[in-house]
């Protein structure tokens, strides 16, 4: 499908710009440092990975829920004069709008190379799901509608969906379950893992319920990091040091029809990557059976499942014969979330599952696989874990891959990428 | 500004608030109400209270009273409460309840799911042995919880006077007897 793109329509920008350089911290919970330590560590750490210097970089934008540090000062810390800055508010499925808005300001004559990050203590100051002093904040307006019945946090508030997923469609807890088996047999293999050991279907199914549907080991795992990435356009991604990854096309917080939290607009067991793959496989000019490894959003194990049900990767409502089936799994046909992603390797609202992705397009995903006297690594595509002689996570011959970012049910976003 | 304590925690409505004023009034009165939107060829009822109509987009509405009763539509069981308010109340029940007002309508997929947490006749949190009873497809009727003048919230238990289904549809795993 690659050959017939058209790298000079103007319409859709595709294949127009690129990623040339991820960073990320430390997965920790207490990083012990600000938001805007973090950041910037994040930021240097992509921009020695792409081998760019400041004076090159002049766009910056940043999401986050009042827990970050905004552009400026970390801009201003690192030296880098902004001709262009943003800094939106934004939980999940923000990563891969914010990409196509970095495309638009360059495109615009903005600016030209934009850093996007997200800096969050997620573990240590503000935690996602609203526990610690958050929970006990008063609450008013629309509220008083959801968070005056516990229906509070992300797991709270997504259960219906995947409940009533369960109920349509005759999903079980031990195939969805398997979507964390298989995220944490990748994640054994990742250093920068936080959670690297190696987890059963009974281990998940046998964990503490926190919200029907959900178990302890169904949720992700909070930490305390920063990511970082940078786009620029195809004339200036090969002026550095890394192979970039291509954007083929970009869907930004794509949503279904009523996106209140009280499931007005039914089904409620189908999420807006239904909505989605209209927009983004018309964009991009690669349909689903092109998508050789994926990275679908995995706040919880059912949001992964819901997301590459309603995308089109299998029929409507086999979504839980799809994760279970090894299809995702390393060495399968189409992996997902090879680092291990939010429930393994560390909650980042969405960027380590790109970062991913564009580390996968080089051939140059860190795991355990020894490095050749020129720094490349030699990969086995031995799958199994470390101590057993394994210890790899790179996909072999990989062109095209895509990431399904979940805000909600009711809204998405996604990001098509290939090989540069 | 209706405002009171409610398992200890504070609910506010501001007193600009117009649509949740009313709303959340009506509720006080024990008297269910929604937003019927007022364009005479759009006519369509909403839930949870808005500033205009989603289908016509119409700013004119008219507060009608809407019969309480319905289906469960999907629910949510909580085990380990966040908010500290309600750890003494886990297990409960967040239910989304289909009115049979407007089931269906205007699209097939389209209805009134109005929010909830399950609760006995008299209005107090369900007790384990209640909570096994109710799943997708109980037929449940609105209580309210009064908390302040102006302020009430809708909850939702088993209509004793409906049929109800001979098994609702429950998570497959049990825990702590629930």
């Amino acid at each position: 499908m690659t050959t017939d793109i058209d790298a000079t329509a103007g319409k859709y920008l595709r294949d127009k710009y690129a990623i040339i350089g991820v960073g990320e911290t430390t997965y920790t919970r207490g990083s012990g440092m600000t938001t805007r330590a973090l950041g910037t560590w994040a930021i240097k750490n992509a921009m020695d990975d792409a081998g760019i210097p400041a004076s090159e970089i002049d766009g910056m934008m940043s999401y986050s829920g009042n827990d970050s540090t905004a552009s400026p000062m970390l801009a201003g810390d690192l030296g880098i004069r902004l001709n262009f800055y943003m800094d939106v508010q934004g939980g999940g499925s923000s990563s891969e709008a914010l990409i196509g808005l970095a495309i638009g300001a360059i495109e615009a004559g903005m600016c030209e190379t934009v850093v996007v990050f997200r800096s969050m203590n997620g573990y240590s100051q503000v935690r996602i799901g609203g526990t610690g002093a958050r929970a006990s904040v008063p609450v008013g307006g629309d509220a008083l509608h959801s968070a005056a019945y516990g229906w509070f946090s992300a797991g709270q508030n997504f259960s219906p969906t995947f409940m009533r997923h369960m109920y349509d469609y005759g999903t079980t807890p031990e195939q969805v379950a398997m979507v964390k088996v298989i995220h944490s047999e990748h994640a054994s293999n990742n250093p920068k893992a936080y959670y690297k050991q190696r987890v059963t279907v009974e281990d998940v199914v046998n964990s503490r319920m926190i919200c029907k549907p959900l178990h302890l080991l169904d949720c992700c795992v909070e930490t305390d990091n920063a990511t970082a990435l940078i786009v620029t356009s195809v004339d200036r991604a090969y002026d550095y040091q890394q192979l970039p990854a291509r954007i083929l096309g970009v869907a930004g917080r794509v949503c279904k029809p009523r996106i209140d939290m009280h499931f007005q607009h039914g089904p409620i067991s189908t999420v807006a990557g239904h909505y989605i793959k209209d927009l983004i496989y018309r964009n991009a000019g690669v349909g689903p059976e092109d998508i050789q490894c994926t990275g679908a959003y995995d706040a919880f194990t059912f949001t992964s499942m819901l997301q590459l049900e309603d995308y089109g990767f299998c029929k409507k409502g086999e979504g839980g014969d799809y994760v279970s089936s090894g299809i995702m799994r390393l060495g399968g046909e189409r992996p997902n979330n090879t680092s291990g992603g939010h429930l393994c390797e560390g909650y980042t609202h969405g960027m380590n599952m790109i970062i991913e992705n564009v580390r996968q397009l080089r051939g140059e995903v860190d795991c355990y696989c020894p490095l050749d006297d020129q720094g490349k690594r030699i990969h086995s595509y031995n799958y199994a874990e470390p101590a057993a002689g394994g210890g790899c996570r790179q996909v072999p011959d990989l062109e095209i891959t895509q990431n399904l970012g979940w805000a909600m049910p009711g809204t998405g976003s996604s990001l098509i990428m290939r090989k540069g | 500004m209706p405002q009171g304590e409610y398992l200890g925690m504070t609910l506010t409505v501001l007193d600009l608030d117009n649509e949740n004023l009313a709303y959340f009034q009506h509720c006080a009165d024990h008297d269910f109400h929604l937003q019927q939107c007022a364009d005479e060829d759009c006519g369509l009822v909403r839930y949870p209270p808005g500033t205009a109509c989603p289908w016509c987009s119409g700013r004119e509405f008219n507060w009608v009273p809407v019969d309480a009763r319905g289906t469960v539509h999907s629910y949510g069981e909580v085990h380990h409460a966040i908010q500290p308010a309600f750890r003494a109340r886990a297990p409960y029940m967040i239910l989304l309840v289909e009115l049979d007002t407007q089931s269906g309508v205007p699209t097939e997929h389209e209805a009134l799911r109005v929010a909830g947490n399950l609760v006995d006749a008299d209005g107090n949190f369900a007790t384990p042995e209640l909570v096994r009873q109710v799943g997708i497809g109980s037929r449940m009727r609105m209580v309210f919880a009064d908390v302040a003048e102006g302020l009430a919230l809708p909850h939702w238990t088993l209509d004793e006077e409906a049929e109800q289904p001979e098994s609702p549809w429950r998570y497959p795993q049990e825990v702590n007897g629930v």
